[in-house]
């Protein structure tokens, strides 16, 4: 199958990353050019033309997202990029960042001047020090070329970035709790509404997009948002997906896709080669550690944002990680969970004591001291925390828990039943 | 009180003030900065940050707590972080981790006794596809095995 790539072809080289490639390689600037030719609202109407939905992990429609600024505020408007990367499985943006960064300031720039901002900040997890410093390297390039700064390409529009770095915070990718974190405060989620389009960064109206999403905005202004559309196989999905792909597959890595255009069975064999020393599947997790598990059986679902809810589960951030069977699912779930109670930021009850208990009993069957009404009392925890958090941070240690409890009940019976895991 | 900050940690926050529309947002930024002199954020360090940007020292350790990267412990001179998380566990991670503790006689969160070495477990630093992987001071570490690891320490002044 050849659909054609948008990143993929560039990532890889190092040399890649300087705008002198990006100009005379990948058409850039162009799309700024005529962007700025544009009125804002032709911008938003393209970009909801393009069904380009976010690559965070909510998959919400950019171009809606945008037409919630509104047009006149008393207090600056700020652009933000969502660079935090902490969903584990993801590491996507690492490779835009590391090998297209001009795509995503392009792409910035392109978003400030369509919702009326003047200021933007790209903020990145402290961990991504190297990339942080390739980051202000290409913004002294863009600047240099007249891309960022005062008078952009003569039309008398002024924008600029700053990199903002995290320091080691999972929550931090949740919006509220990156724009908490962008103020100088502790990363917790606030309160919604109001919702960042209406106060946001320094209470002003604010956007903030993954780094894909915003990398992808070039490519829709120069070829139209209809054909970014059509890249996508399922009608309301357009363009092509960057997945993450790790675990137990031969060849782990970045691969891109046309959107909904394979299944996870095709990913797995086409893209990764089959599993790791042709060990037997287990377990799928398809969209960062947040999604729901699937079985073996259960991957021939077309790998899209609508067939994953479908079933159950969730795309996320196009991260999927391959389980074979020489991995204890408990084990794994115990680890997830550890993951979630470590980066719960504590605000909302259900989560913290939640992700807490969670841990503990998922601690005690995988050592072999669980009962059998631990696994009842799992999926009553994971429903108490479900929906009654600020933040999606509760959902994301809620659902895993409850798919593998149902999906993998023998493997935690066995745990139970011998007193220990069958796989130590 | 007496400065302990460098002149070029003032000159760094010098040039970011104007790009932020509150001094309270020059928090993280002026942490990294202190971090990277002093390896570590001791309590004095944290009071001068805290007269730098106007609020009170107990805001500045409300904030630099609630993130892990910021040491408010000394840390060895190389400070090896694993990730443990997901992606690496399936790739071999706790393997490493025990090598790296053998290795280095210490646990996890301890520091070795002369200073050089301190060990941690890591959440997914965001290199799932060149698993299992390790942080070493600023640097990343990928595709890593045992025989790898042993290079990397060996190859450490």
């Amino acid at each position: 199958m050849t659909t054609e790539t948008l990143f993929i072809q560039h990532f890889g080289r190092d040399e890649n990353r300087s705008i002198d490639y990006y100009t005379s390689k990948m058409n850039g600037g162009a799309a700024l050019k005529k962007a700025l030719s544009m009125k804002p609202e032709e911008i938003i109407a393209e970009v909801k033309a393009s069904n380009l939905r976010g690559r965070g992990g909510a998959g919400f429609p950019t171009g809606t997202k945008w037409g919630f600024i509104p047009k006149q505020s008393p207090k600056p408007k700020y652009i933000v990029c969502n660079a935090d990367e902490s969903e584990p499985g993801t590491f996507k943006d690492r490779d835009i960042m590391r090998y297209t960064p001009h795509l995503l300031i392009e792409g910035m720039a392109i978003g400030g001047f369509a919702i009326g901002s003047n200021i933007g900040y790209i903020y990145i997890r402290g961990e991504y020090t190297r990339e942080a410093v390739l980051l202000d390297e290409a913004l002294e390039e863009a600047r240099k070329a007249g891309f960022l700064g005062k008078n952009i390409l003569g039309s008398g529009f002024d924008f600029d970035i700053t990199v903002h770095r995290g320091a080691g915070a999972y929550i931090c990718g949740e919006e509220t709790g990156l724009l908490n974190s962008l103020e100088g405060k502790r990363g917790e989620p606030r309160v919604k509404p109001p919702f960042p389009a209406q106060s946001g960064a320094f209470a002003g109206p604010t956007i903030v997009n993954n780094v894909e999403t915003l990398a992808d905005i070039p490519f829709i202004l120069t070829r139209g948002g209809p054909w970014f559309a059509s890249l996508g196989k399922l009608p309301g999905s357009g363009g092509t997906r960057l997945i993450s792909l790790s675990g137990h597959v031969k060849k782990p890595g970045v691969y891109e896709i046309a959107a909904g255009s394979m299944t996870i069975r095709q990913i797995l064999q086409d893209l990764g080669g089959g599993m790791f020393q042709d060990k037997k599947l287990k377990a799928v997790i398809p969209g960062g550690s947040s999604a729901p598990v699937l079985t073996a059986d259960e991957i021939d679902v077309v790998y899209d944002i609508e067939p994953l809810m479908k079933i159950g589960s969730m795309m996320g951030s196009a991260a999927i990680m391959v389980v074979s069977e020489d991995m204890c699912v408990v084990r794994l779930i115990e680890r997830i969970t550890h993951f979630y109670e470590h980066e719960s930021c504590g605000q909302c009850t259900p989560c913290r004591e939640g992700c807490k208990w969670m841990a503990n009993i998922l601690h005690k069957i995988e050592h072999g001291h669980g009962k059998e009404q631990d696994l009842p009392l799992l999926l009553d925890l994971a429903d108490n925390i479900n929906g009654k958090t600020l933040c999606a941070l509760g959902d994301a240690a809620a659902g895993p828990v409850s798919s593998f409890v149902k999906k993998f009940k023998a493997d935690f019976e066995a745990h139970i039943r011998g007193k220990k895991c069958p796989n130590v | 009180m007496a400065k302990t900050l460098s002149d070029k940690f003032y000159s760094e926050m010098k040039k970011l003030e104007p790009r932020y529309p509150t001094k309270v947002a020059l928090l993280l930024p002026a942490l990294h900065e202190a971090q990277k002199e002093y390896g570590w954020l001791p309590s004095e360090v944290l009071a001068e940050i805290a007269t730098y940007i106007g609020i009170h020292p107990a805001q500045v350790t409300e904030v630099a707590s609630f993130y892990t990267m910021y040491n408010l412990k000394p840390v060895g001179k190389y400070h090896l972080k694993v990730c443990t998380n997901v992606a690496c566990l399936l790739r071999g991670a706790d393997r490493l981790v025990e090598h790296c503790e053998r290795k280095l006689s210490v646990r996890c969160g301890e520091t070795t006794l002369d200073r050089r070495f301190t060990l941690n477990e890591e959440e997914c630093l965001g290199a799932c596809g060149t698993a299992p992987a390790m942080m070493l001071n600023d640097d990343y570490h990928e595709d890593l095995d045992e025989k790898k690891l042993d290079q990397i320490i060996a190859g450490l002044k």
